[in-house]
C-alpha cells in the first residue's frame, strides 16, 4: 500500500492497470461461474465451467476498462463495448462455447455470450467507478476489495437462500426418472402440462391426507397462538405494571425458562403423558405448546409494555376504570403492533414444531404436518411427493411471512430467541 | 393512611399474582416438573415397555365342548403377567358364563355364584404364567340355549400393578451404563464441535450478510426479508431439501460438482464420516458428514445472527465512520476499530443464545443424518437410548448430563448478558 502511495504522477500507473485487471478477472470469474448455476439450474442445460478461461477474459476486460478512464469513470459505451468485443473474441477462441455451454448452440449461446459479458464489463466499471486511478489514494485497494467482497456476498447469498427453495419447488414437480437422468437439471418442464406437474401435490393432498394435516396444524398453531396471547398478556402486564415481590427476579426468569431444553422434556413428558391417555391427542400437544411459547412471548410483550407510557392507564384508573378494563380499553389497542409480531411468531413456531408432534403422534387421522412429512419419509414415497409436501408446509407461513413481514422481525428482534 | 396504602400494595401484588397464575401453573407442570421428574426417571430401571401399566393376558379356549347333557365343558385359560419384571397384585378373574353351565373343577381360588365365575389369583410376580383348566357339567338348558361359545361370554380380569414411576426402586445403573458405553464420550465431544462450529458459523455469515444490508438502497426491506427464509422455513422441510441436494447419486450438488470438475467422484456428504484431505502437503482426516451438519445449521441460524446484528449496526453512530473518513482510516481499519468494538457485546450474547439453543438441537442433525457417521450429538443420542433402545432410564441419565452442560451456560448468561439487548 505504501507503494501505491509514493505513486502520485498524473499518469496510469501498472499499479491502478493491475487492481482493473484483478477487478475484471474476479467478476468475470463470478459472472460466468454464477450463469453457468443459473443456466444449469434454472435453464436446464449442460454447462461446464470454464473457470481458468473466464479469469484469464476477465483479466483482459479489466485491463481496457481501466485504461480507458474519463476523470473517475469509465463511459457505458467502452464498458459495455469492451465486454462486447471480449465476448467475440472469446466465441471465436473457444468455438462458440464460451461460458460453458457442452453444446454448440449457434444463436441463443452468442447472444448469451455477449450479454454476459456485456454485464461483466458494466459491472467492472461499476466497481472501478468513483476511484481516481491516476491518483490513487492508499485505501483505493481497501475500497475496491471492499466492492468485490459486496458483491460477492450478494451473489453467494443468493445462491445459499433461494437455492434450496427453488430445489424444493422444481423437485416437487419433477417425476424421479427426470431426477435420475440429471440431477443438475432443475428446470421445470412445463411442456408436461399442468396435471402432470402437479402430481405429487395431488397425491400429497388426498392419497396421503395432507388436507387433514393442514387443518390439524392450523387448529394447533391458532389455539397455541391464542391460549399464549392470552395467558402472556395477563402476565406482561403484571410484570410491568404492578408491583409485588418478586417481581425483578421473575422478569429476570422468563427467558431462562425457555431455554430449558424440549430434548429434556421430552421423555418425562412422554412417559406422564402415557399414563394420563393424552399422548396421542391434538388436546395433550395444545398443552405442550403454549408452554413452550408463553414464556418467550411474555419476554416479547413486557419489552413492548415498559415502553409504552403509564400516564393514560393511570388517567384509566383515576377516572373509575378497573384494572381489566384498562387492559381492555387502553393497553391492548396500544399494543396491537406487539400483539401482532408475537401472535405470528407463535403461530410459526407452532407451525414448524417437530420434535413433540414426532414424539407424541401416532394416529395418522390427528397427524400436524411437521409428523405427516416424517411419514412420507421412507423408500417407497417417491422424493417428488415429499418435495410436494415440503411445499405445503412451507408456503403458508412464507406467505404470511411476507404479508407481515415488518411485524415478524420486529417480533424476531424482540424476543427473537427461537431455537 | 399507612394501614390503606398496604392494603392498596397487598391487594396490587394479590392481582399480579391472580394474572401471573396461568402461567405459573403451565410452567410447573410443563417445564419445571418434567425436569425434575427426568432427574427422578434417571435413577430408576424404566423401559418404554414400563410406561403402559402392565395388565394380566388370559387366552381362553374351549377344550371339550358338551354334546349332550351332562357332558363337560372344558375351558383352558393360559394366562400371563404382561409384564416381564413388574409384579401385579390381586389379580382378578371373572366370567359371566352362558346359563346351564356348573364348575365341577376343584380350585380353591375360584367359585360360582349363580352364573358368574370368579377367580381371584392373588399376586403375580413379573414374567409369571400359569395355565389352568376349568371343567363344567353342561345341562340341557344349555344344549338348548344353542350351545353357547363361553368365550363370547363377558370376561372381566383386573389387577393393581406397582407403577414403576412412582415406585421407590432406584438404581444408579443407568448413569453406570451410560457413563461406560461407546457412545456418550464421543457423542459429548461431537456435540461440543457441532455447537461451536455452528454458532460461529451462522455468526460470522449474520455478521457478513448484514454488512450487506446496512445500508440504505431500494429493496432493503424484501432482501431483509429473503434473508430471513432459511430461519423461517419449517426445519423438517429445508432438511429434507438438504439431504437431497446432497445425495452422493441423484443430488444436485455432485452433479454439478463432477460436471464441473470440482468433484473427483460422487461424495457422499452426510452419510462419509471422515474424508482425506490433502493441504500443503499435509494430510488429515475431515469429518465430512459433520461439517455438512454444521454447514447446515449455521445456513438454518445464521438470520438470526443477522437481524441482531443488523440492528445494532444501524445504532452505532454515522459520525464515528465520518469522522474515521477524515483522519483516512480505509474500510478494513474502520471495521476492525468501530464496526466490531460496538458489536463485540451483541456477538458475546448471540453466541452464548446460540450455543445454548444448538447444543440441544435434535431436529437438525435427526433428519440429516439420523446420528449416523459420527453426527451423533446428545440429543439424538438421548432419543437413541429412550426410544430406539427403549430404555427410558438410560436416555433420562443423557439428558440430565445434558442439561447440567447447558446449566453452566445459562449461569454465564444470566451473569453477563445485559438486562435488555
Amino acid at each position: 500500500m505504501s507503494a501505491t502511495n509514493a505513486i502520485t504522477r498524473p499518469t496510469l500507473s501498472p499499479a491502478s492497470i493491475a487492481i482493473a485487471a484483478g477487478v475484471g478477472s474476479l467478476t468475470v470469474g463470478m459472472v460466468v461461474a454464477l450463469w453457468a448455476l443459473v443456466a444449469s439450474v434454472v435453464g436446464g442445460m449442460v454447462t461446464v465451467l470454464p473457470l481458468g478461461q473466464a479469469l484469464l477474459v476477465g483479466l483482459a476486460l479489466g485491463a481496457v476498462i481501466g485504461a480507458f478512464r474519463e476523470r473517475r469513470d469509465t463511459p457505458l459505451v467502452i464498458a459495455v463495448g469492451a465486454g462486447l468485443v471480449v465476448a467475440l473474441v472469446w466465441l471465436l477462441v473457444s468455438g462458440f462455447r464460451p461460458l460453458g455451454l457442452e453444446a454448440v448452440e449457434p444463436v441463443w449461446g452468442v447472444a448469451y455470450a455477449f450479454i454476459a459479458l456485456a454485464v461483466a464489463g458494466q459491472l467492472v466499471r461499476y466497481g472501478l467507478r468513483d476511484f481516481d486511478l491516476r491518483r490513487p489514494r492508499r485505501d483505493v485497494l481497501e475500497r475496491v476489495i471492499v466492492r468485490l467482497l459486496r458483491g460477492f456476498g450478494f451473489s453467494f447469498f443468493a445462491v445459499i437462500i433461494l437455492f434450496p427453495f427453488w430445489y424444493m419447488l422444481s423437485a416437487s414437480l419433477k417425476g424421479r426418472a427426470a431426477m435420475l437422468r440429471d440431477p443438475a437439471n432443475l428446470a421445470i418442464e412445463f411442456h408436461l402440462g399442468v396435471r402432470q406437474l402437479l402430481v405429487g401435490y395431488r397425491e400429497v393432498l388426498f392419497t396421503f391426507d395432507f388436507l387433514n394435516f393442514i387443518g390439524n396444524s392450523a387448529l394447533v398453531a391458532f389455539v397455541t397462538m391464542v391460549v399464549t396471547l392470552v395467558m402472556a398478556v395477563l402476565g406482561a402486564y403484571a410484570v410491568t405494571r404492578l408491583a409485588f415481590p418478586g417481581r425483578t427476579f421473575l422478569s429476570r426468569s422468563i427467558l431462562l425458562i425457555y431455554m430449558f431444553p424440549a430434548i429434556v422434556l421430552v421423555i418425562p413428558l412422554y412417559a406422564v403423558f402415557t399414563q394420563l391417555g393424552l399422548r396421542n391427542t391434538l388436546p395433550g400437544l395444545l398443552i405442550v405448546y403454549p408452554a413452550t411459547t408463553i414464556p418467550v412471548a411474555l419476554y416479547m410483550l413486557r419489552s413492548y409494555f415498559q415502553t409504552l407510557p403509564k400516564d393514560l392507564e393511570e388517567a384509566g384508573l383515576i377516572d373509575g376504570c378497573t384494572r381489566a378494563q384498562v387492559i381492555w380499553r387502553i393497553t391492548l389497542p396500544l399494543s396491537m403492533p406487539a400483539m401482532a409480531s408475537v401472535g405470528l411468531y407463535v403461530f410459526m413456531i407452532a407451525w414448524n414444531e417437530f420434535l413433540f408432534a414426532f414424539m407424541f403422534l401416532d394416529n395418522p387421522a390427528i397427524f400436524t404436518l411437521p409428523r405427516g412429512m416424517v411419514m412420507l419419509d421412507s423408500q417407497e414415497v417417491p422424493r417428488q411427493y415429499l418435495m410436494a409436501g415440503a411445499m405445503i408446509i412451507t408456503l403458508p407461513i412464507m406467505l404470511l411471512f411476507f404479508w407481515f413481514e415488518k411485524y415478524l422481525v420486529g417480533g424476531l428482534t424482540a424476543g427473537g430467541v427461537k431455537g | 393512611m399507612a394501614v390503606r396504602r398496604m392494603t392498596l400494595e397487598a391487594r396490587e401484588a394479590r392481582l399480579a399474582y391472580w394474572m401471573l397464575a396461568p402461567t405459573f401453573a403451565v410452567i410447573l407442570l410443563i417445564v419445571l416438573f418434567p425436569v425434575l421428574l427426568n432427574v427422578w426417571l434417571s435413577f430408576k430401571p424404566v423401559t418404554l415397555a414400563d410406561l403402559r401399566a402392565p395388565v394380566p393376558v388370559a387366552n381362553e379356549r374351549v377344550m371339550q365342548q358338551p354334546e349332550d347333557a351332562g357332558d363337560e365343558l372344558v375351558l383352558r385359560l393360559t394366562m400371563r403377567n404382561g409384564s416381564q419384571r413388574i409384579t401385579l397384585f390381586g389379580v382378578d378373574w371373572q366370567k359371566t358364563l352362558p346359563a346351564g353351565l356348573t364348575l365341577t373343577t376343584v380350585e380353591p381360588r375360584c367359585e360360582q355364584d349363580g352364573r358368574t365365575v370368579a377367580c381371584a389369583f392373588g399376586d403375580w410376580e413379573g414374567g409369571y404364567r400359569e395355565t389352568l383348566e376349568l371343567t363344567f357339567v353342561a345341562d340341557a338348558a344349555y344344549l338348548e340355549a344353542g350351545s353357547p361359545d363361553v368365550r363370547e361370554a363377558p370376561t372381566d380380569m383386573r389387577a393393581q400393578a406397582e407403577n414403576i414411576i412412582t415406585s421407590f426402586v432406584f438404581t444408579l445403573d443407568n448413569y453406570r451404563r451410560v457413563l461406560t458405553g461407546t457412545d456418550f464420550w464421543p457423542s459429548l465431544r461431537i456435540t461440543l464441535v457441532y455447537t461451536f462450529f455452528s454458532s460461529v458459523g451462522s455468526i460470522l455469515l449474520g455478521l457478513f450478510a448484514a454488512q450487506l444490508l446496512n445500508s440504505r438502497f431500494r429493496g432493503q426491506g424484501m432482501l431483509r426479508g429473503l434473508f430471513l427464509f432459511p430461519y423461517v422455513a419449517p426445519v423438517i422441510a429445508v432438511a429434507f431439501v438438504w439431504a437431497f441436494f446432497l445425495d452422493p447419486f441423484s443430488g444436485t450438488v455432485n452433479a454439478l460438482g463432477q460436471r464441473w470438475d470440482l468433484l473427483a467422484g460422487p461424495v457422499n456428504f452426510l452419510g462419509q464420516r471422515s474424508i482425506e484431505l490433502s493441504l500443503f502437503g499435509l494430510s488429515f482426516a475431515f469429518p465430512l458428514a459433520l461439517a455438512s451438519v454444521v454447514a447446515f445449521s449455521s445456513w438454518n441460524y445464521f438470520p438470526f445472527a443477522f437481524l441482531f446484528i443488523l440492528a445494532r449496526l444501524q445504532a452505532v453512530p454515522v459520525d464515528m465512520y465520518e469522522a474515521a473518513d477524515v483522519d483516512g482510516a480505509g474500510p478494513f481499519a474502520q471495521f476492525w476499530y468501530i464496526t466490531l468494538p460496538n458489536l463485540a457485546g451483541i456477538l458475546a450474547v448471540l453466541f452464548l443464545l446460540r450455543f445454548m439453543f444448538l447444543i440441544n438441537k435434535f431436529e437438525d442433525i435427526f433428519l440429516l443424518t439420523g446420528g449416523a457417521a459420527g453426527t451423533k450429538n446428545l440429543p439424538v443420542l438421548i432419543y437413541d437410548e429412550a426410544f430406539a433402545r427403549s430404555d427410558i432410564g438410560a436416555g433420562s441419565a443423557v439428558a440430565m448430563v445434558l442439561f447440567l452442560v447447558l446449566l453452566i451456560f445459562m449461569f454465564f448468561y444470566y451473569r453477563f448478558a445485559p438486562e435488555n439487548e
